[in-house]
């Protein structure tokens, strides 16, 4: 296969970033599309040019490493995969690819295709956590956990924290990973002691840190490569209620 | 240098008890006062920082991932073992311990793993506290099952992600410190190496991948927990950015290596599809419960499975094993099948691949059993090669996966370094010559959670350690030795590029040194890697510059070391002279072909001492005593 990729390269978070035209010849159909940057990033230095800069570790789709928008769609075109499962069969000779970082206030470019998503890091600690000391917990099966809700908790568990569905929404919102991590603690009975301060404290953290509001476009469904439900938005936000109306002054 | 395992004597039941009791303490208000530098964040990194933070010691973790999270164990798919006996099907911590000795192939430490088997049930206690959503039964109660052979279900499994689930656990309990201020954490900061005052590890160098910026940490003690080393062979089933520096770095610096020959190989890995590929990916074992492997008996055979009649199908494994058949453990089924490519009988590109058929259990069980079963991994399989397991037999081939060498550690897990701490698949200490199933996860968060938060307080109460900044001159000199090999590679402007260098490295490594092993073939490799290494050095091109984030200069010093460290392995390959586990010495086999161990000569751990670069190194023993598991042949006849 013959491509032409246009990728965006940006030295810092200081300067200006702009596209730049690449040949990539010679691909196989059973690259991954990272496997197909590796072969363009070879080439550049043989040709003593810096490789285009894009995260990546597992490359099989758990660490939440990599991430780029393909054509405009966070993790390219494929629905339920990350970019390293992606592969160059999903594309046809002759394509053109438009490869751009995460764009969001809260992920600042580090340097061409790679993000700075400490914001993430600091979601859990507002609260993304059952806060549990080593060495006093009860015995794993003293406490029943329905399966049905210990399946809808590790539904939510699933995500990678990849931050696609920051990148697919129009106002860059977090909700998608906040509702995540909310739904999978407060689901489970050992979340139950701070379900309410959990849920007020990462809601919070969101405004802070500059992610936008969910205003129910969905896109964040659509590129997750784990395919979480939206559902847990409508959880969070029935949990972020009941805590307001618990947390409201109580009276005589 | 003598080798004192601090193995408690006595009952072995009680002994880790015992040996807790006489640890000396901290007082908890002069726990703030000690810093501890913790390197690495999986789960043994991140279990220890955050319940050293706990107990109230200053903390400082370093991960060169953009987050605490993505570190890889987050990718272990199939379980965590623990002796819970919930099934009640005859399952103690003696029979874990039992089996464990027994799978390493009896190159293990009894006492170590005894401990490893009894903590085991804390750790399912914990994991289940922090919330991590494990399988249920519909009543509410955990789920189990057996993995990888064992004959009790006492495996703990979180759909095919458990790793991930556990290591979020973790990784919660790590942020939730350093919310608290006790734990500082530094992303995106690759450790080059340690710094070692009058003796006693006193902290590290780094240098900030952002910026380039290097600089040190000092504390008083210091914790490695930086995985494994299969990223030796270039293709491996590691992440991309595993890499063996820490723990090389360190044993430059004094710490012994144990056994680095001892590299466990999984057998259904995808194969790979050409020379672009950069990693290969695990199939899970349980694939082998009802897929059947297989090969044509005619080498070079071009046809189509479909095309190729039953009685010109070699079963090899049911043939050679008619009790295990397809389920023989992980080192013989990955040797048998390498075997069967080397007679050019192997299948796909290049031959170097085996059939994992599932047309006779389509058959007996029907599509749907079948898909419910193994549905998700048909699926990850068809998303990478782009065929049907239902159609076409899955191609599989064997592939590094974990190694159970590592750091010599004590029973403190501390290494010959006093100081230094070594934790996780990062030190030596529990597997053996072969790792079961599930078990490198449990002992992962045993290190991290419940051993060395208690038996580092020994080594600060019980040591004098002398105020030590970071502008010591020690640290200044270690600082300017790292700049001074960043100056170097950069400098180096040759033609080739670093992973020109890695995939030779692994190649060679592969074949040498890979699943089988041959003295002549060791040798040789002890002459190529020497030169290649210089190769290296003279003719890398290093793109860009050491002032900013450079993708291809952290990837260029973890294969500076992997090239030192490669030479090591095959001089431990090559000095035991028995095969064992995941060694396979082709000299030492039964008529059979099966491993022959040799316990009255090798009953010990190989522990290496650095002598310098290019130069041999020196070899330290630490014999073996089994007074509770017998020494056995392992038979899967």
């Amino acid at each position: 296969m013959h491509l032409t990729l246009h990728v965006w390269r940006q030295a810092n978070s200081k300067t200006a970033g702009r596209f730049e035209q690449y040949d990539a010849t010679d691909v196989s159909p059973h690259m991954s599309f990272l496997e197909m940057l590796d072969m363009v990033n070879e080439r550049l230095t043989e040709e003593r040019k810096e490789p285009i800069a894009f995260e990546h570790d597992c490359r099989e789709g758990i660490c939440g490493s990599c991430g780029m928008v393909i054509n405009g769609t966070p993790h390219g075109p494929k629905v339920g995969v990350t970019v390293c499962q992606l592969h160059m069969r999903t594309f046809n000779d002759g394509d053109q690819i438009w490869i751009e970082p995460w764009r969001a206030r809260a992920f600042p470019v580090i340097k061409d295709l790679v993000v700075d998503r400490n914001a993430l890091d600091r979601l859990i600690q507002a609260g993304g956590y059952i806060s549990v000391r080593t060495g006093s917990a009860p015995d794993a099966n003293a406490i029943p956990v329905p399966k049905e809700k210990a399946d809808s908790a590790m539904d939510a568990a699933a995500c990678i924290g990849c931050g696609a569905c920051v990148a697919a929404c129009p106002n860059a919102s977090a909700m998608l990973f906040t509702s995540a991590k909310v739904a999978h603690l407060n689901l489970l009975p050992q979340g139950q002691p701070e379900r309410f301060s959990r849920v007020l404290e990462m809601a919070a953290q969101m405004e802070e840190d500059g992610f936008g509001h969910c205003t129910n476009h969905g896109a964040c469904q659509t590129a997750c490569p784990k395919e979480i439900s939206t559902d847990f938005i409508a959880l969070l936000n029935r949990e972020l209620l009941m805590a307001a109306v618990t947390s409201l002054p109580q009276t005589a | 240098m003598e080798l004192r395992s601090q193995i408690p004597s006595g009952p072995i039941e009680t002994a880790w008890e015992r040996h807790r009791f006489d640890l000396k303490l901290v007082n908890p208000a002069n726990k703030r006062k000690y810093t501890v530098i913790v390197v690495g964040s999986g789960l043994a990194g991140a279990s220890a920082a955050a319940t050293l933070a706990e107990l109230g010691y200053n903390v400082e973790c370093f991960c060169f991932q953009d987050s605490a999270r993505r570190a890889h164990s987050i990718a272990a798919q199939g379980g965590i073992n623990a002796a819970k006996n919930y099934q009640n099907d005859g399952d103690s911590v003696y029979r874990l311990f039992y089996d464990t000795v027994k799978g390493g192939d009896f190159r293990a430490r009894e006492g170590n793993v005894y401990r490893l088997a009894e903590i085991s049930l804390n750790i399912i206690d914990q994991c289940v506290a922090q919330g991590v959503p494990f399988a249920r039964e519909y009543g509410g109660s955990l789920a189990n099952r057996s993995f990888g052979g064992a004959q009790v279900s006492r495996t703990f499994y979180a759909r095919g992600q458990t790793g991930q689930q556990l290591l979020l656990g973790a990784y919660q309990a790590l942020q939730r410190q350093i919310a608290a201020g006790r734990v500082h954490m530094f992303t995106r900061c690759d450790m080059l190496d340690v710094v070692v005052v009058n003796g006693r590890a006193r902290g590290i160098v780094v240098r900030d991948l952002e910026t380039g910026k290097i600089s040190s940490r000092a504390a008083h003690a210091v914790v490695l927990a930086t995985g494994g080393y299969s990223n030796v062979y270039f293709l491996s089933t590691n992440a991309k950015g595993c890499n063996v520096t820490a723990t090389w770095r360190a044993h430059r610096r004094g710490a012994l290596f144990a056994n680095p020959c001892f590299t466990q190989i999984h057998p259904t890995s995808i194969p790979p599809s050409g020379e672009h590929q950069s990693k290969l990916t695990l199939m899970s074992e349980s694939l082998r419960n009802d897929g059947r492997i297989w090969v044509p008996k005619r080498q070079g055979d071009p046809r189509d499975a479909s095309a190729i009649a039953e009685d010109e199908r070699d079963y090899y494994l049911e043939r050679l094993y008619p009790s295990f058949g397809n389920l023989t453990p992980r080192d013989v089924a990955s040797r048998r099948a390498k075997e069967v490519c080397d007679e050019g009988r192997g299948v796909g590109p290049g031959g170097q691949g085996v059939y994992l058929d599932f047309r006779d259990a389509i058959k007996r069980l029907g599509r749907e059993v079948v898909e419910d079963r193994y549905g998700n991994l048909f699926d990850m399989y068809e998303q990478i090669t782009g065929e049907v397991p239902y159609e076409v037999p899955m191609r599989i081939y064997p592939a590094p996966h974990f190694t159970m060498g590592g750091s010599w550690v004590d029973y403190n897990l501390m290494s010959t370094v006093p100081g230094l701490h070594v934790i996780g698949e990062a030190n030596f200490s529990d597997h053996g010559a072969n790792r079961l199933g599930a078990s490198a996860l449990m002992q992962g968060l045993a290190d991290g959670y419940f051993i060395l938060p208690h038996t580092i307080g020994d080594y600060l109460a019980g040591t004098e350690l002398e105020t030590v900044s970071a502008d010591h001159a020690d640290f200044k000199k270690v600082e300017r030795e790292a700049q001074e090999r960043i100056n170097k590679l950069l400098a180096a402007n040759g033609t080739r590029t670093v992973d020109s260098f890695h995939r030779e490295l692994g190649r060679l490594m592969w074949d040498k040194c890979g699943m089988s092993r041959s003295a002549a073939g060791l040798r040789d490799a002890v002459e190529q890697i020497p030169a290649l290494r210089e190769e290296f050095w003279s003719n890398v091109r290093v793109t860009g510059t050491g002032e900013d984030y450079n993708q291809t200069l952290e990837k260029a010093g973890r294969v500076a070391d992997f090239l030192e460290f490669a030479e090591l392995m095959c001089y431990d390959a090559l000095q035991r002279n028995e095969s064992c586990g995941g060694h396979f010495r082709e000299e030492y086999q039964t008529s059979e072909g099966e491993a022959q161990r040799d316990d009255e000569r090798f009953a010990y751990v190989a522990a290496w001492e650095f002598t310098g670069v290019g130069s041999e190194p020196r070899l330290h023993k630490e014999r073996l005593e089994f007074e509770h598991v017998k020494l056995a042949q392992r038979s899967y006849k």
